[in-house]
């Protein structure tokens, strides 16, 4: 599967304090639904979650629930296609909206002992309210992101393409701005 | 920055995640067809612009992306209530007496 993407696979930045680097092709799908959700979570092999920013995941899935009524699907690329079959079998019996969006965005690793901060340069809500293992959608320089909190000091962000080069230049010159401050008790 | 409490994230959340989208609780008729030009004049065009507690909408844009009701103060831009769209507007004498 091809896709078109403004940001390829790179480190951006690499410093003591935060490392920022582009990833790879993702596979995503957004999913809509609302009522009872058996049907969907036998099609998917997981328990959606019901709570905003709450995750769960399976063998090579992950579902964050962005809303009341949505969610987004991250898996491999080439097993977009299959998921979306086997939710359009259960179309019949649970109505929903499920699109692939896999080139629609970019994933940024960030990564540090201060990556809580980088992002803190242009993200107004308090990054530790996003829990370890939760992800939230939230604004970052303007541009609609989606956060993700991997590990202690270990975050995801997904952002759209169009908007992924200018939130990568604020990342690196923010990243630059950490990198020259002086090590705490150094 | 005003700090909107998203009654669906259930959460206190900075201003410039969300989008303000009007006065809340304007009905559009059920038959359009059957309303007068009056009518549709005060559909459209009619806000009460209060000095006070006013009922608004908002919309979590940078979040959930739903829309919710809230009632603010527009004298001291403090938010009394949020509410989920489609509940009924809350009382506002028992509002006044919490704030």
């Amino acid at each position: 599967m091809k896709t078109i993407t403004s940001l390829t696979p790179a480190m951006l930045a690499d410093s003591a304090a935060v490392r920022v680097e582009s990833l790879g092709p993702q596979g995503r799908i957004s999913l809509r639904a609302r009522g009872d959700l058996s049907a969907l979570n036998g099609a998917l092999g997981l328990d959606l979650p019901t709570r905003i920013g709450h995750r769960a995941s399976t063998e090579g899935m992950e579902a964050l629930c962005l809303g009341p009524d949505e969610w987004v699907l991250v898996l491999a690329h080439d097993r977009v296609d299959a998921m979306l079959a086997a939710l359009g079998a259960v179309y019949d019996d649970h109505p929903h909206s499920a699109t692939s969006i896999s080139g629609r965005e970019v994933s940024l690793l960030i990564d540090g002992p201060r990556a809580a901060e980088l992002l803190a340069i242009a993200c107004p809500r308090d990054i530790a309210t996003i829990a370890e293992g939760a992800g939230r959608r939230t604004v970052f320089d303007g541009a609609s992101v989606v956060i993700w909190h991997d590990a202690p000091g270990r975050f995801r962000m997904d952002v759209w393409n169009s908007f992924a080069s200018f939130v990568a230049q604020t990342l690196i010159t923010g990243a630059r701005e950490l990198a020259a401050e002086p090590v705490e008790g150094g | 920055m005003l700090l909107i409490h998203c009654p669906y994230c259930d959460e206190t959340l900075p201003e410039a995640e969300f989008t303000y989208a009007g006065q809340a609780h304007i009905v559009r008729a059920r038959t359009p067809s059957d309303q007068t030009d009056a009518e549709w004049e005060e559909f459209l065009f009619i806000r009460e612009n209060v000095r006070g507690p006013h009922f608004e909408r908002w919309r979590h844009f940078h979040g959930c992306g739903r829309y919710f009701n809230a009632v603010r103060d527009t004298v001291s831009d403090r938010f009394l209530t949020t509410y989920k769209a489609g509940e009924p507007r809350p009382d506002l004498s028992e509002l006044e007496g919490r704030a």
